[in-house]
């Protein structure tokens, strides 16, 4: 895996993700400046990392969708390259484009931190092949805006395609409103672009990957990618 | 001087400065004549009592500071202690109390910005935040309102600036109406051979400016802070600063990115009192002069005056002495991040703070005097009357022991504070071993193994009772939690909230207070390497609760081996260390179920303290117990259930002493007390162990089934507790008992 990950001033989950990365692969990830018009050479996976870009004082994202490195990361997502956003990252791929829909403030108008329960809608995804279809992970979440919205008929079209990829539940995979601690709709809290090669979501996988935190349940996600890099290489 | 000297300088003047006469007289004397209205304001900011320390200095020198780990005592921008493996932590609590108050959001974010700057000052990146927020009674009109901002504040800014906010503190009291508390701590890593001082040296360095640009905002905020509130304060609005926690993330990867390169001789944050303090701490420690050219001072806006700038608390700014052959590198790396770079002066031989504006001289003070030599007093004071010890046989139980269990833990001082922390990232940066809710929170330090732990602790009902008690009880609390984890105490700050000074019972209670805390510090081996001192926390004449605020930090060398609060498994032995004998006097029992707020706090026996905890921090680095909680406010029945709530196991309890009357045994608050569980096969030993150290223990119940049952009491099921104890909080924040 040579991974890249994206710092722009502001993001500050660039840390956790590389070491994560770097934990699950072996390798440390180059880290992007915001201001580069290239990827690194041979890049197969790039990771825009949570935080507050540019402080997040327009709408989440939106500056950071237009610095000059995300034109070479549409036209790498373009050429069928893994490109992996979480929570700013999610909010940034929307505003880019690369993802249907927005995030709004959570439904409770406040921050939250906790962790959350997940299914794993598919396993055969190069982002969810670590996972079994239906599996329940648990990962945190910390974001005052994961609200996921979208048209009816952009939501219609993702369920209807396989494309959300992660949802909201209780602990036994059900969807609850009670669970859904965002109010995101259909509780969705990760979603594929059409050709499945971009998924943006808000909760931390990167942030449960060691016993140390209590849970290594988002490892399988890092995990799967490697192994689906290694046999496509 | 010309033009400057053309505003008089009329004795109201001197008092919309918070001067007091004979401190101006102090000031003539000083200079040999009329100060400059920039001269004035400079005095202003520097003789105040945030600044100054002027009425607490005489008694901040008899806390024990020292201590063969501690690299760096009270006096720079924070303390600095060994952690072992080339690594210092580096920390400090602050209050931002009088800001919070009028502007609840704006005032917690600069909160938390400006003791986060501290700390990366001195070169150490930040890895975890903690607090202790207090506030009026619930039922209070303003309450939730500042509950709900203070708690957005210090989230908005910790979130976005990317630091884990770990633990804290938050209670309600009656006597916070006026006046809330907002004390906010950073605690930091750095190479313990790689700090960074604000002393300057040598002669025509260049002073640099870095970060935001200097706007109008907060002009005489320090000079706020030190002073009372009364029914108009909130015309104050425009002296609180608006926090940009994203300018500051840029600020401490820049800073930390030039100081690898070595390019810095000193640094200084600019807080309260901006630009004026920065300058004069940086000449004053050097022994050299500063001299300012304010027209290259980046600024907000067109047409500030020299007076403006010198007194702008604009966040998120800095102030450096460079290597001149390192300039320009420093200059590019600022330039990367965004942020403003301007020389704005130069050290000097003169020992002369001078301001120059529009090739004017605005200022030409004693850099000495003006830091080091600002006014002190011995204020007078008293110290109250100790109250009486209140006796458990003369207080009734006015209901069943059950009752009163559900009743205190859905009390706003017991209940689950989840609502506030669940607003705060806890768990970036990938090392939050221990979570918010338990007795201390643990971070992991880099990989591992090792862990620092660390918590905020007051009890303010006990300082008002009995300061000296009350000052010890505090220090002594903060140890417990600590060695509750596992941890082995290290260092404290200490955040002292009070009243006003000029009061002699206000006073009182702040000498009682630091006496207890020394007294504390120095029998616990656990020194004071920071602090922060907030006075006229009053409002109309009536005081806060004195509210002496204690963060300490320890080191833990493995962190797999930290101890948590939750029953670990069924049949388990529970044991109690440390001696009972019931104390009702101050305890939330009295207060909350009998509605009697009154009696002499639990005394802490010190050496019994250090004696317990050495026992179960041993017991806990040697695997020896599944479970560990200090007993604390609410008693053993309260820890109980917050055992048997945070794992979802109950347990059978045994009857209590034959002497003690029930209510008192479960609920009184003796100090020193230790929860711990043992797997069934391994309570003898431990137990002997406990013996043969001197340490009273005994059984109270085995861990088991789904209720925490009483001997003659209903069972209670951990679930029903656990709503109502996550209960109370969100109701009320969502208008509940309007």
């Amino acid at each position: 895996m040579k991974a890249a990950v994206l710092v722009f001033p502001g993001i500050n989950r660039e840390r956790d993700m590389a070491r994560t990365l770097q934990l699950v692969s072996g390798r440390a990830p180059a880290m992007v400046w915001h201001a580069e018009h290239d990827l690194p050479a041979g890049t197969d996976l790039v990771v825009v990392p949570g935080g507050f870009s540019y402080g997040d004082y327009l709408r989440c994202g939106a500056i950071a969708a237009r610095a000059p490195v995300m034109d070479a990361v549409r036209s790498f997502a373009a050429k069928g390259g893994l490109v992996l956003g979480v929570c700013n990252g999610f909010q940034i791929l929307c505003e880019s484009g690369l993802l249907p829909g927005v995030l709004m403030r959570n439904a409770q108008l406040k921050f939250i931190c906790r962790d959350v329960y997940l299914k794993v809608e598919r396993s055969d995804t190069p982002f969810t092949r670590g996972y079994n279809a239906g599996q329940v992970i648990r990962v945190p979440v910390a974001h005052g805006e994961g609200n996921y919205i979208a048209d009816g008929e952009t939501v219609a079209k993702l369920e209807g395609e396989g494309r959300v990829l992660f949802r909201y539940t209780g602990p036994d995979g059900i969807p609850d409103p009670n669970w859904n601690h965002n109010g995101a709709m259909n509780g969705i809290a990760g979603i594929l672009n059409e050709h499945g090669n971009v998924l943006g979501m808000m909760p931390h996988p990167e942030n449960h990957v060691e016993e140390v935190m209590g849970c290594t349940d988002g490892r399988g996600l890092f995990a799967g990618l490697v192994d689906h890099l290694a046999k496509a290489a | 001087m010309t033009a400057a000297t053309q505003t008089k300088i009329t004795p109201e003047l001197v008092a919309e400065h918070g001067l007091k006469p004979d401190e101006y007289e102090r000031i003539l004397k000083l200079i040999g004549r009329e100060p400059t209205v920039t001269e004035l304001g400079i005095f202003s900011a520097m003789w105040n009592e945030h600044c100054s320390y002027k009425s607490s200095k005489v008694h901040l020198r008899t806390l024990p500071t020292k201590a063969p780990w501690v690299i760096q005592g009270p006096g720079e921008n924070a303390g600095v202690i060994d952690i072992g493996d080339g690594l210092a932590c580096v920390f400090k609590m602050e209050s931002h109390n009088h800001p919070s108050f009028i502007e609840p959001y704006q005032g917690a974010t600069t909160g938390v910005g400006g003791i986060l700057r501290d700390v990366f000052t001195m070169g150490a990146r930040p890895i975890a935040c903690l607090n202790a927020i207090s506030f009026g009674e619930p039922a209070h009109p303003k309450t939730r309102h500042l509950v709900s901002g203070v708690v957005a504040g210090i989230g908005g800014y910790g979130n976005s600036f990317g630091v884990p906010t770990v633990a804290g503190q938050t209670r309600f009291h009656a006597r916070y109406n006026g006046n809330n508390l907002v004390n906010a701590m950073a605690v930091g890593l750095a190479e313990a051979d790689k700090i960074f001082y604000a002393a300057a040296s040598g002669v025509d360095m260049p002073i640099v400016y870095l970060g935001s640009k200097t706007g109008r905002d907060g002009i005489h905020g320090a000079s706020m802070a030190s002073a009372e509130f009364d029914d108009d304060s909130e015309e104050k609005r425009p002296t609180v600063q608006v926090g940009d926690p994203f300018s500051e993330k840029l600020l401490l990867e820049a800073c930390l990115e030039i100081m690898e390169k070595g390019c810095v001789i000193a640094i200084q944050d600019m807080g309260a009192a901006g630009l004026t303090c920065s300058a004069v701490e940086m000449g004053a420690k050097g022994d050299l002069g500063v001299t300012l050219e304010l027209d290259k001072v980046p600024t907000r806006e067109a047409g500030m005056s020299a007076y403006e700038m010198m007194l702008s608390e604009s966040q998120e700014r800095m102030l450096m002495v460079l290597k001149p052959e390192k300039e320009k590198e420093a200059e590019d790396i600022f330039r990367k991040w965004g942020l403003d770079f301007a020389i704005v002066g130069h050290t000097t031989p003169t020992k002369r703070f001078v301001v120059k504006h529009h090739g004017e001289v605005m200022a030409d003070l004693p850099i000495k005097e003006l830091g080091d030599e600002a006014p002190e007093y011995k204020r007078p004071f008293v110290i109250a009357e100790k109250q009486k010890r209140v006796d458990a046989d003369s207080v009734a139980a006015p209901m069943p022991l059950a009752d009163a269990l559900e009743t205190l833990i859905a009390t706003p001082d017991l209940c689950s504070k989840r609502w506030v922390w669940e607003q705060y990232d806890h768990v970036i940066g990938g090392n939050t071993v221990q979570r918010p809710g338990g007795d201390a929170a643990v971070v992991r330090i880099n990989d591992g193994p090792k862990a620092l732990a660390m918590t905020t602790d007051v009890t303010p009902r006990y300082c008002e009772a009995d300061p000296f008690e009350g000052g010890k009880q505090a220090v002594a609390e903060c140890w417990r939690n600590i060695t509750a984890v596992g941890g082995r105490p290290l260092a404290i700050t200490d955040n002292l909230n009070f009243g006003n000074p000029e009061r002699p019972e206000v006073m009182g209670q702040f000498v009682g207070c630091v006496r207890g805390i020394g007294e504390a510090c120095k029998d616990l081996d656990f020194p004071v390497v920071s602090g922060n001192v907030s006075l006229y926390n009053e409002t109309n004449g009536r005081g806060i609760l004195p509210t002496p605020s204690i963060g300490g930090v320890g080191v833990i060398d493995d962190f797999q081996k930290s101890a948590t609060i939750a029953f670990k498994a069924a049949g388990e032995v529970i044991l109690l260390i440390g001696e009972t004998q019931g104390w009702l006097g101050q305890s939330l029992y009295l207060r909350d179920v009998c509605g009697r707020e009154e009696g002499a706090p639990p005394p802490v026996d010190l050496i019994e303290e250090r004696e317990n905890g050495d026992l179960v921090r041993g017991l806990i680095a040697d695997g020896a117990v599944t479970a560990v909680h200090d007993v604390s406010d609410g008693g053993l029945l309260v820890a109980l259930a917050e055992m048997a709530m945070a794992s979802g196991i109950g347990a059978t309890l045994t009857e209590g002493p034959d002497d003690t009357p029930p209510h008192a045994y479960w609920f009184g608050e003796d100090q020193a007390r230790y929860i711990v569980t043992v797997a069934a096969s391994s309570a003898a030993p431990v137990i002997e162990r406990a013996r043969d150290a001197g340490v009273l223990v005994e059984r109270i119940g085995v861990t088991g089934g789904d209720a925490l049952s009483l001997p003659g009491e209903r069972p209670l099921a951990v679930a029903d507790l656990n709503r109502r104890f996550e209960g109370w909080l969100p109701g009320y924040m969502a208008g509940a008992g309007q």
